[in-house]
């Protein structure tokens, strides 16, 4: 090797390491902190009462109705949004393809619920469900308090997760949709294939990869899920998600001991989530990512 | 024949002419919703109606007279600014780096940032709450600068790396080759190509740090730092039990307008910086 090679091998490091050094510091470093604080007794509220208990915090978290129920009450509300947006995502990315007028407003209109922070989104549609203010229930005839039942809540939970984030998924999928090339599906349309046809037979294998890029993303995003319910029930009527549990141990009970078994448990599963997706649903992704 | 083919278009852009339509619809419904009720009289909250009967701008009179909400604008603004500049500036360097060197550890730099991309936060509340309060950091707007940059950088890096890759970087060495001073030439030639995909970088870390709300209401206690997610969900009403509705709907217009302002004007460069991570990757 000569100078030069370990000039550049230096600069390179050099300039990379402000970025990974910050990242390190809120990431690695609070996680492994986590881990230590897991295994211990540490309430805030008794905070002379410290003591190494290993493994009893998961115990009693794992032990608990309430991590299954509000795990269970998490995986509704990601699969319920991911697989809606998908098809809408789907429909929308095919609206936005295949637009004769009007494109450049309808991409920027379906960019509004992109930039709309959640907690807004949470509450307009909060406010839309409520029978005092809203106009949902006038609109549709009802009447019904829609947040303070259990799947009716849910239902209001997921559709604000639906309208925030079907944008992305639909960016994403529109941007697969634009490197297929036309004539594949000039030709499949000459050879008399139909629509529907070219769209399950050309389309959507060729679009494969981008697919499941656009399902882990939003996967490991809907199972954080935090603000549309801290914002809507606050996890009232069983509608309370991991991260809300999570909150709640840590900030609100300030039980830094069990709340950390808590995070840990979450963040399992968040590389399970990952895991599964890229072993699972093919090697695509993690070679994709990879690559380049 | 020829009828029958104008037929058949006139059919297919109606269908997705009505398409576009719902796309649009279903884009405004809420903002239009959460706009109207902000200009209604305080009597007419509770009327279910989905336009104003009367418009009044009471709310936003307000919630600007009310101490909190300017407190906590002013700290959105702040630190939203500050972590994309610093974010911006360290993803640069890295990004450069990533295209343009030749170093070992540069794949795990990328995939260790997608990994944080991917990261729970809520998994690293409780240590950063603990640490913060121990160190001081805790209700300080670098308590919260911290996390945006780092949760931002993997995305800033990502989106620049491709925006680098894309950049013809020899320009460089024919602008030295006709007299132009390194430096010149880096500052007249690629600094303006390089503009874009930076500013693509910087909205979208600042979307990010302007709609996060889980650090702030976790790492901020009083109007020092507390930005505006965080100051519209415990906004209090004249009693506990009278939720302040129109000052919350007055409050969310103001933070929602800038920035749907610049997704708008901007737009272009978000659906590039968007899709050039994830799917070009």
């Amino acid at each position: 090797m000569n100078a030069r090679n370990k000039a550049e091998r230096r600069l390179g490091w050099l300039l990379c390491a402000p970025a990974v050094i910050t990242m390190g510091t809120v990431t690695a470093y609070p996680i492994l902190y986590a881990i230590w604080l897991s295994l211990h007794r540490y309430d805030l509220r008794f905070p002379h009462d410290r003591s190494f208990v290993g493994l009893s915090n998961y115990w009693s978290v794992l032990n608990s109705e309430l991590w299954w129920q509000t795990l269970g009450n998490t995986l509704t509300i990601t699969l319920g949004s991911v697989s809606v947006e998908l098809v809408l995502g789907f429909c929308l990315a095919l609206v936005m393809h295949r637009a004769i007028f009007a494109r450049a407003m309808v991409r920027a209109a379906i960019l509004i619920p992109y930039g709309i922070i959640t907690v807004v989104a949470a509450l307009a549609w909060k406010f839309a469900f409520d029978p005092t203010t809203g106009f949902v229930n006038a609109l549709l005839n009802l009447e019904g308090a829609w947040l303070t039942e259990r799947w009716t809540a849910f239902f209001v939970i997921i559709l604000t997760e639906i309208w925030k984030t079907t944008p992305f998924m639909a960016l994403l999928l529109l941007a697969g949709l634009t490197l297929i090339p036309e004539d594949l599906l000039k030709a499949a349309r000459v050879d008399g294939a139909s629509a529907i046809q070219r769209f399950f037979r050309i389309t959507l294998p060729l679009m494969k990869p981008t697919v499941l890029v656009a399902l882990l993303f939003r996967t490991l995003d809907a199972f954080r899920i935090f603000d549309t319910v801290f914002v809507q029930t606050r996890g009232a009527q069983g509608t309370e998600t991991v991260s809300i549990t999570g909150y709640n141990a840590l900030i609100v009970r300030l039980n830094l001991g069990l709340g950390s078994a808590v995070s840990v448990l979450i963040f399992i599963c968040v590389i399970l989530i990952a895991v599964l997706f890229i072993k699972g649903f093919g090697t695509s992704v993690a070679q994709q990512r990879g690559e380049r | 024949m020829a009828r029958g083919k104008f037929n058949q278009n006139l059919a297919e852009r109606l269908f997705w002419g009505s398409g576009n339509v719902m796309v649009i619809v279903y884009a405004l419904v809420p903002v239009a919703w959460i706009i109207s009720l902000s200009l209604k009289r305080g009597a007419d909250l509770n009327d279910n109606r989905f336009f104003p009967r009367t418009l009044s701008f009471e709310h936003y009179q307000a919630i600007f007279q009310d101490p909190q909400f300017p407190a906590a604008l002013w700290n959105s603004v702040g630190i939203g600014a500050i972590s994309t500049l610093f974010a911006v500036i360290l993803a640069m360097f890295a990004a450069y780096a990533i295209v343009r060197l030749e170093f070992p550890g540069k794949q795990v730099i990328l995939s260790g940032a997608l990994a944080i991309a991917m990261f729970p936060a809520i998994a690293i509340i409780g240590p950063l709450f603990n640490l913060w309060r121990q160190i001081g950091l805790f209700d300080t707007w670098l308590g919260l600068i911290l996390p945006y940059m780092t949760f931002t950088l993997p995305l800033a890096i990502w989106t620049l790396s491709a925006f680098f890759r894309e950049i013809p970087w020899d320009l460089d060495k024919a602008a030295r080759v006709d007299g132009a001073t390194p430096f010149q030439a880096f500052r007249k030639v690629i600094v303006p190509l390089a503009a874009p995909g930076v500013f693509t970088a910087a909205i979208l870390v600042f979307i990010f740090a302007w709609n996060d709300f889980l650090f702030a209401i976790s790492l901020t206690s009083t109007n020092q730092a507390r930005t505006v997610p965080a100051a519209i969900a415990f906004f209090t009403g004249t009693s506990r039990f009278e939720l302040p509705t129109g000052s919350i709907a007055a409050a969310s217009v103001v933070v929602t307008l800038p920035i749907v302002a610049i997704v708008l004007i901007f737009q272009r460069r978000i659906v590039a910086g968007l899709t050039s991570g994830a799917v070009k990757g």
